[in-house]
């Protein structure tokens, strides 16, 4: 076994680290923000000229040929340095479906662009009725001519707004959650029968809601197996997943560095707030915390890739879990350290906060996972 | 023991549910059970609605304008109120400078204050937090320096809740820098926010809300004769203040409503086809909040009851951490309920005057930023640490 960076993954680190921390501070994400931009079009070009665009991507579709250990590294960095890009949106998911279920012509056609930034995807898995279920899909898809008509409502699509093409899951056979008579599409936003509702999550990062009205594609739109999407979608998922649980510990270092500092500076009572027993302990429980669910996002980065479900299911919803249960009470103490400077607005660590919130709901809340792992035990 | 409700009691409870029936403003309410931002016109219309009727200082002396409730009759009052979708009551007047007034204030500070207070019309603010005292609040440094029949005061206070709508603070300065111990050095000031050299700046929480301020105090002539009891007596009164508080302190009517609001979400909501509350994982969190709660609301009667216990004056101490807990899990299992719902962050829809768009049901609009909001109760009125260092020196000491 061995869990460290090897020499490429440290020069990953250190070159994302570099870029972001001078080119994403809180001033320039709220203008972002403030400005109505997605994210930041200097930083996602030099993204794209460092090659971490193309991490996960084939070598032959203009990418570097990484693993998601790669992609990890790379995620984590996005989260210490609260990055609005949509890396995981784009790259990670978008690049992630392409690359297992494209044909070549897919391939061709999207992952080099997605590699080099020219191009942004999308992917819709959840349903405003659908919880975090996958598998339930209410949206339909009809055949039509030579093509099918697609009917539906996407709910909390990461990096939607700024796409220029969405990979959504529907239904071309059975009923309500059954798992059989799942596909995927890639859809055009430009396509008629489009609404896209924008929005922003907590954390900054655009999202939205798609609705398909009798959207026209062609059976050359499908992705992957007809009827049988069911286990390619967890799969997608599960990269998203995993690097979702990167960007989270990158926030939770971050957070747990910003109190330890804070609990030295801070006095009360004549000395640093940090001499009192009851902080220490709290402190030195999230560091406890945040070394476990680093092993477990560490696993979950080395099983994504692989095809054997039942290891990588387990894998990925064991970080997922353990980042949701002890991610958030590292958030509660961290704030509750703070005092009333850990509620304002102001002050950075909120804006951390919320990005570890919004990736404990994406993709599945804990509870989705914890039943999906106790599933895998059966 | 009896675990019952008298009669009177529950007479009592069928007249307080008319009375929310008939004066609470319906526009009020649905702003409050939608979980939507009030401004202060709102909690301040509410106040005088109380006012007119006579209970809003339900526990002054009668002399002032009491009604002679038992504790429990207030606790019954106050469930209802939340249960009925009533904003809660500002307890800066009522509940705390109000009974200072009462016991140590002049003849004339009660005359002046205590009307405008029963009737709700005068806004309050608690000036104590400074940026450099918070837990330590008795190293507080606003000065105030007598010059002829005034006080010239000079500082910063923070976190100064509704200060950009209220009318007077209530203010801890220190009037002796040289006092052998710094809780010596403190005097009760009672200030006019709209006289020269006060500034209020906004402070924006995290979930996007405006409630603390900053107050910036310069040069501003304060007459003496709002000095409350003696100089260099404040930190008596201010004790008497926080410890003053009992009734609310659990915030078991609050809780009560929100558990409900909690229950209607997981009814709603669908998990595998079924509604949330059938769920076995969340069905089962839901059930231990509510043992929970009702340990909170039994030991919350117990202590206004007067039942012993070895704890003494650290009773409150543990309401207000279990307390705490409780409206954070609240907020907490109403944030998660809503499931793929809390992802888009919609809190600018929290504003009434808002008619954009927005996506997922209403009910999930404000979890989100709701369960930031809540954070703040454990930290706040004396943190869960100080809190837990007051239990275990009372029963160590
Ligand atoms: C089953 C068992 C096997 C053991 N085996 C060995 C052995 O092989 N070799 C050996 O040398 N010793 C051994 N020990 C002894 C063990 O190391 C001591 O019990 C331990 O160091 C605690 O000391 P104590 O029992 O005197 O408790 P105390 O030190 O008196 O502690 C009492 C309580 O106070 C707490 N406490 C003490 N100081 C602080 C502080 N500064 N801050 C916060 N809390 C504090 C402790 O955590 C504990 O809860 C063993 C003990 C047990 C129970
Ligand atoms: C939303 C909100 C509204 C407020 N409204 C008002 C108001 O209207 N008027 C007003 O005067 N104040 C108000 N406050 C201020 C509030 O009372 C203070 O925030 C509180 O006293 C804590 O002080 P602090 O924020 O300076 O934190 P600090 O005192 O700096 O505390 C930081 C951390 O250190 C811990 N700590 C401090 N001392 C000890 C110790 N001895 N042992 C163990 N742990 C310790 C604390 O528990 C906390 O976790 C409000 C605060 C908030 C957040």
């Amino acid at each position: 076994m061995n869990f460290n960076y090897s020499e490429e993954q440290s020069l990953i680190s250190d070159s994302l680290g570099k870029l972001l921390s001078d080119g994403c501070s809180q001033a320039t994400r709220r203008s972002l923000i403030a400005g109505d931009q997605d994210h930041d079009p200097e930083i996602w070009s030099a993204l794209g000229e460092l090659g971490m665009l193309g991490l996960p991507i084939a070598e032959a579709y203009a990418g570097v040929g990484g693993t998601a250990v790669d992609t990890m590294v790379a995620a984590i960095e996005f989260g210490r340095h609260l990055s609005l890009e949509p890396f995981t949106a784009s790259v990670v998911l978008g690049g992630g479906a392409l690359q297992l279920a494209g044909t070549e012509d897919q391939k061709n056609a999207f992952l080099p662009g997605i590699a080099d930034g020219s191009k942004r995807a999308a992917v819709g898995f959840l349903e405003p009725e659908s919880r975090f279920d996958l598998s339930s899909v209410a949206t339909r898809a009809e055949p039509d001519g030579d093509g099918y008509r697609l009917s539906g409502r996407k709910a909390a699509v990461i990096g939607a707004p700024s796409a220029d093409i969405f990979i959504v899951s529907a239904r071309t056979s059975g009923t309500a959650s059954d798992p059989d008579g799942l596909t995927l599409f890639l859809v055009r936003p430009d396509a008629s029968g489009v609404e896209i509702k924008p929005y922003r999550f907590a954390d900054g990062r655009t999202g939205a809601d798609i609705v398909l009205e009798n959207v026209p594609v062609a059976a050359s739109d499908i992705l992957g197996p007809k009827d049988k999407a069911a286990d390619l979608i967890e799969h997608i998922a599960d990269l998203g997943t995993a690097a979702l649980c990167a960007e989270a510990l990158g926030a939770l270092e971050k957070i747990i560095a910003m109190t330890t500092e804070y609990l030295k500076v801070r006095t009360q009572f004549g000395r640093p707030i940090g001499e009192f027993q009851a902080l220490q302990h709290q402190l030195a429980e999230m560091m406890i915390d945040f070394e476990h669910a680093k092993s477990l996002v560490f696993e979950a980065a080395m099983t994504a890739d692989s095809p054997d479900a039942p290891i990588r299911k387990k894998a990925v919803s064991a970080a997922k879990v353990y980042l949701g249960e002890r991610g958030r009470v590292i958030c509660q103490n961290a704030i509750q350290m703070h005092g009333g400077i850990g509620m304002t607005d102001e002050y950075e660590l909120g804006d951390y906060v919320k990005r570890v919130m919004v990736a404990e709901k994406a993709f599945g809340d804990t509870d989705q996972h914890l039943e999906r792992y106790a599933r895998q035990m059966a | 023991m009896d675990i019952n409700y008298t009669p009177e009691d529950e007479a009592f409870r069928t007249e307080v549910k008319a009375f929310m029936e008939a004066k609470l403003p319906k526009g009020l309410s649905d702003k409050v059970k939608a979980g939507q931002k009030l401004d202060g016109e709102d909690f301040m219309l509410w106040q005088q609605i109380l006012g007119q009727k006579g209970w809003l200082v339900p526990r002054w002396p009668e002399e002032h304008g009491g009604c002679g409730w038992t504790p429990v009759q207030v606790n019954i009052f106050d469930e209802e109120a939340y249960l009925a979708g009533a904003p809660r009551v500002l307890p800066f007047g009522v509940n705390m400078v109000g009974p200072v007034i009462i016991e140590f204030g002049s003849e004339d500070q009660k005359a002046r204050h205590l009307p405008g207070i029963a009737r709700g019309e005068v806004p309050w603010c608690q000036g104590f937090s400074e940026p450099g005292s918070g837990s330590d609040l008795a190293s507080l440094k606003t000065a105030a320096v007598r010059d002829g029949d005034d006080y010239i005061v000079n500082g910063q206070k923070i976190w100064t809740s509704y200060a950009h709508f209220s009318d007077w603070m209530f203010c801890l300065v220190r009037t002796d820098p040289n006092a052998a111990k710094k809780q010596q050095g403190i005097s009760f000031l009672l200030i006019d926010m709209k006289i020269p050299g006060i500034t209020v700046r906004p402070i924006i929480t995290f979930d996007g809300m405006h409630s603390v301020n900053e107050v910036f105090l310069e040069n501003v002539r304060v007459p003496a004769e709002n000095l409350v009891g003696e100089e260099n007596k404040g930190w008596d009164y201010a004790k008497f203040l926080l410890g003053h508080e009992r009734t609310g302190i659990a915030g078991v009517g609050g809780c009560k409503a929100e558990f409900e609001k909690l229950l209607e979400i997981a009814r709603i909501e669908k998990k595998n086809g079924k509604p949330l509350i059938e769920d076995p994982l969340f069905a089962v969190k839901i059930a231990r909040l509510e043992i929970d709660l009702r340990a909170l609301e039994l030991t919350n009667m117990r202590m206004l009851s007067g039942s012993g216990t070895g704890l003494n004056g650290a009773f409150p101490s543990v309401l207000k951490v279990k307390g705490t807990e409780v409206q954070q899990r609240i907020a907490e299992l109403q944030m998660d309920a809503v499931g793929v719902h809390a992802l888009p962050w919609q809190q600018a829809a929290m504003d009434p005057a808002w008619n954009g768009d927005t996506v997922g049901p209403d009910y999930a609009i404000p979890r989100m930023p709701a369960y930031i909001d809540r954070r703040k109760a454990t930290i706040y009125g004396g943190s869960t640490e100080i809190q837990k260092n007051i239990i275990s020196k009372t029963l160590l000491s």
